[in-house]
């Protein structure tokens, strides 16, 4: 085919020559689609197929905020080293939503490919000559071998993978393999599925050459691993963690956190033979209602939840106050997406990190957890239960769009059955019958954590006392009186320190010639090492360090000490990490230099290697 | 009003209970509100309710917004656990308690200013869910706390202290809750002891969300002339709809009640609650004449108080409607939560 050259507006196109490399294992492509056919189940057949060969994976959904009709694309990224940050170079594009053709031919890197739907002819105006145009008929194809309208479209989608089964030499007994378990109960599906694959696939093996530079061999390295999603994996974390009570408001990206919860719920918790359920979920009338019911579940001695995201945490900012004060656990899971207000709710983002250090009015500081991948989504969760009842204190798990919707090649699911929850101090009513004192004193006296015992409605009469949002002394009872006020705050900022010892500790890895320091969070993970490899290749060293909790443990301290230049690397405009670990840390913030990416895409490596290479 | 500690001895002549205990054993700390404030009685009521129920007080959990009338579950059942919560979210805060712990009583305290505005959605919400307890809103037209501004459930034309009438339609939670489906629907008035007992005793029964709206003035904001809740204007219009008595499990009288004017509930534990219909056409079962009623009687200037409104199936309460298991959340055993790890390793399959 020829075509004139359009030229391209991709930004981030790496030096040419490339082309010439071996892509076996290391490349990524694009697939573009119209949001509503049915191209997420096809995407993920892809995807988990190269998961099952072995290879590591990643796939990252870009999707509008809308229900139907709305472009939408999925990006995989293969590669063998297990760099799986986004990428957006992408050495094939399958283009199947016509409104976006000119955009989407345009991304595809020199010496690329671009799949479309031949049935209509390209119009020359989106011509390349530095790319290759492989057409496939799909539309034909499948309106000659399917008959009901809505298989024909959905099909053709399915068509397509059974091209790039062929293009990237994809083990077809895997794709069926996969077909046959995902449609055991449902023969006839599973017979156009591969059918509509089979169509694809010959097309290509007859009309291309396949396959192409840019394929798949099978490797050893996914063994062990499972491919899931951050909040599917958290609400794991939540059933494991023994929670009974979940109450929430309905909002992207959170949503399937409880989504997931109530099918795991359904599963394991509900008696088969009464339909009894040992969890009691509540969809509540605003995020207000949500957070107030946590609360009082908690207060009752359920372990309870809440999930959300931005939006909702500024209006459960007021009862997470109440929380902090009136010492009582809650686990508020925030799923980050892009702010301010409304924002961007499909897009992803860091952007609540300084808001849940410090939600509410007044003195408030909260324990934050930063899972940076599902298998981290699944055990902070549980690690934030303990936590908040060790410290009767709110503990946010701060996940965001990218780890919790997209799916992530992860080490599976570790689960010891050994594992007590800690209840922290709770009061029985022998303990309580047994106090030295005649009456029972909520908020004394306190251990080395600065934590007093709490006791629980309807254990026993001696254990009765009055919880409070206002004013009270350590005994508590209503004050105003200015020091016994302090002395609880105090104790409560005494509380915060503490939790510095048992959070989990930052992931730290040094390098010998290191000359710097990286200091990242959350989902940035694999963008930075991946950067952070780079670099070393071209003989930069820094070392690398990862926060999973606020407040910052020693080795946090200890790390921004021992670096006379320290990168922070976050998702969001006014590096608010950086400006926690200068409130919080005794680091001058001069030797913090901040590099931000906030667009609303999954960071990519030369966003940070391009940040620590400008002066 | 006063801020000394009550003297714990109490009198040996004192008439105890089931339990044992004495009204003394089901008092809180002294109160700190006005002289003459309305909530003052409603606290004595809900003493006696409690006292005549033989409710272990351990067993009840009381919760409360902000206001006056929210700080009142301080002054009633020291031995039962308290929650002073945040301006209108007790209705919020009591589902997820009522959701953890299905076996303890719950009584919230609310006011018209925590209720009716800033706490309508999450009241409206828990008789929607009907969650089993007993929600007093005590109605004085005003911000106690706050000194008097008008509060939501203020009659059009009514006046404030100043002299400045107020132009702004009520919200009336009786017919609120009526139109949301609340399955108890009660008013009364604070200076009615002998129709408030029992009717609280009534709603603690309650197999779900039991709503009483008690008139409750303010002696400081509104207790004037121009008040359509003052003690005054309470008095003259009030007009009981239905008298209500109580009568325990084993101590039913039927024959103080003529045949035909008296509706019969018995509640979840066997009590029994006579509605006695002072207005012959009132069926205090059927909501759609119910609200017919009440409508005609307001708009005659009238106060109708009492049980005005009775489903008494429990068919729609929470737990039941959630299917959650009879055993309180609270107390199932971690190994009956935690699928463990065999089930985990199985479920990963799914994610290969
Ligand atoms: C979020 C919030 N907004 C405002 C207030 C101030 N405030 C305290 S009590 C109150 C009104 C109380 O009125 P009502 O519930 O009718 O109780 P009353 O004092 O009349 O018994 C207000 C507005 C508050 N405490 N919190
Ligand atoms: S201000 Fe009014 S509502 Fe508050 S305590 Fe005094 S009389 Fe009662």
């Amino acid at each position: 085919m020829q075509h004139e050259a359009v030229a391209s507006s991709q930004e981030h196109i790496q030096p040419s020559g490339e082309e010439v490399r071996d892509r076996t294992n290391d490349f990524a492509f694009k697939l573009a689609n119209v949001n509503g056919t049915g191209s997420a189940s096809a995407n993920g057949l892809i995807m988990q197929a190269i998961f099952r060969m072995g290879i590591p994976v990643s796939g990252k959904n870009l999707f509008p905020s809308n229900i139907q009709g709305l472009p939408t694309w999925y990006e995989v990224r293969v590669n063998a080293k297990g760099h799986t940050a986004r990428t957006s170079v992408y050495d094939l594009i399958v283009a199947m939503n016509a409104e976006t053709y000119a955009r989407d031919i345009r991304e595809v890197r020199p010496g690329g490919y671009v799949l479309y739907d031949a049935t209509w002819p390209l119009s020359p105006a989106l011509a390349r000559d530095d790319v290759t145009f492989l057409g496939v008929p799909y539309a034909q194809l499948c309106n000659e071998n399917f008959t009901e309208v809505r298989e024909r479209t959905l099909m053709k989608n399915i068509a397509y993978v059974g091209t790039l089964v062929a293009l990237f030499d994809i083990d077809m007994d895997i794709v069926t393999g996969m077909l046959k378990e995902k449609f055991s109960r449902k023969p006839a599906l599973m017979e156009s599925n591969a059918k509509a694959i089979k169509l694809g696939y010959d097309y290509a093996r007859e009309h291309f050459e396949c396959p192409l530079p840019m394929k798949l061999e099978k490797m050893d390295a996914t063994k062990g691993s499972i491919l899931i999603d951050g909040n599917t994996a958290t609400a794991l974390g939540c059933v494991y963690a023994g929670a009974t009570v979940a109450a929430w408001y309905p909002i992207t990206p959170s949503t399937s956190v409880l989504d997931g919860f109530k099918a795991f719920c359904e599963t394991y918790r509900t008696d088969k033979a009464t339909g009894e359920r040992r969890y009691c979920i509540l969809q509540a009338e605003d995020e207000l209602a949500a957070m107030g019911m946590v609360i009082g579940a908690a207060w009752n001695g359920a372990r309870a939840f809440t999930s959300t995201s931005g939006p909702g945490i500024s209006l459960m900012s007021e009862l997470i106050g109440l929380a902090y004060y009136a010492e009582v656990p809650a686990v508020i899971v925030d799923v980050q997406r892009v702010g301010p207000s409304t924002g961007m709710p499909t897009r992803t983002q860091q952007g609540d990190i300084l808001m849940c250090a410090y939600a509410s009015h007044g003195d408030t500081k909260h324990v934050v957890l930063f899972p940076a991948n599902p298998n981290e989504c699944f055990s902070l969760a549980v690690k934030a239960f303990d936590l908040a009842e060790k410290l009767q204190t709110p503990v946010f798990l701060l996940s965001d769009l990218d780890i919790g919707m997209n799916d992530w090649v992860v080490p599976r699911l570790e689960w010891d059955d050994s594992y007590k929850p800690d209840r922290g101090r709770v009061l029985s009513k022998e303990e309580l019958l047994a106090l030295p004192t005649p009456k029972y004193y909520r908020y004394s006296p306190e251990d080395e954590h600065g934590v007093a015992a709490r006791t629980l409605p309807g254990v026993h009469e001696k254990g009765s006392f009055f919880t409070r949002g206002s004013g009270h002394n350590k005994l508590g009872g209503y004050t105003e009186i200015p020091d016994e006020y302090q002395e609880v705050m105090d104790r409560l900022a005494r509380k915060h320190r503490a939790a510095r010892h048992l959070v989990p500790p930052a992931i730290i890895e040094k390098r010998p010639e290191a000359t710097f320091g990286v200091v990242t969070v959350g989902g940035c993970d694999p963008a930075v090492r991946e950067a952070l490899e780079t670099l070393e290749e071209r003989g930069v060293h820094g070392d690398f360090l990862r926060v999973r909790a606020f407040p910052f443990g020693d080795e946090v301290e200890a790390f921004l000490a021992e670096h006379e230049i320290v990168y922070v690397v976050e998702q969001n405009r006014d590096a608010q990490l950086r400006s926690l670990l200068i409130l919080e840390t005794s680091v001058p913030k001069e030797k913090l230099r901040s590099i931000t990416a906030y667009g609303g895409f999954p960071l990519q490596a030369h966003q940070v290697i391009e940040g620590i290479a400008l002066p | 009003m006063s801020y000394i500690k009550k003297p714990l001895v109490r009198h040996p002549s004192l008439k105890t209970n089931q339990l044992g205990l004495t009204v003394r054993d089901y008092e809180g700390t002294m109160s700190t509100l006005c002289a003459g404030c309305g909530h003052d009685s409603i606290t004595a009521a809900i003493v006696r309710a409690f006292f005549e129920l033989d409710t272990p007080p351990h067993m009840v959990a009381k919760l409360s917004g902000i206001g006056c009338s929210s700080k009142t579950p301080a002054y009633f059942l020291s031995g039962a656990h308290g929650f002073n919560s945040a301006h209108g979210r007790m209705a919020a805060i009591a589902t997820g308690a009522a959701a953890a712990n299905r076996k303890l009583a719950y009584i919230g305290v609310s006011g018209d200013g925590d209720s009716l505005s800033i706490g309508l959605g999450h009241m409206s919400h828990a008789i929607r869910r009907n969650v089993k307890m007993l929600y007093i809103i005590e109605n004085n037209g005003v911000y106690g706390l706050t000194k008097g501004q008008f509060s939501a459930s203020a009659d059009m034309g009514s006046k404030s202290k100043r002299g400045e009438a107020n132009a702004q339609s009520p919200i009336d939670p009786v017919m609120l809750a009526l139109s949301l489906g609340a399955t108890f629907v009660a008013r009364s008035f604070s200076g009615d002891k002998t129709q408030l007992v029992p009717i609280l005793k009534a709603g603690l029964l309650h197999e779900g969300f039991a709503l009483i709206d008690v008139i409750s003035p303010c002696v400081t904001f509104n207790d004037h002339e121009g008040s359509t809740k003052s003690y005054v204007h309470t008095r003259k219009k009030q007009v009981p709809i239905v008298q209500t008595d109580f009568v325990p499990a084993a101590a039913e009288i039927t024959a103080e009640y003529p045949e035909g004017s008296v509706t019969k509930v018995t509640t979840h534990d066997g009590a029994t609650i006579h509605l006695r219909k002072m207005a012959a056409d009132y069926d205090p079962t059927d909501r759609t004449r119910a609200m017919a009623m009440l409508r005609e009687r307001q708009a005659a200037g009238e106060i109708p108080t009492g049980l005005l409104f009775l489903d008494p199936t429990g068919a729609t309460e929470m737990h039941r409607g959630a299917k959650t298991v009879s055993t309180p959340l609270v107390d199932v055993p971690f190994d009956d939560l935690c699928p463990g790890h065999d089930a985990l390793e199985r479920l990963q399959a799914a994610y290969r």
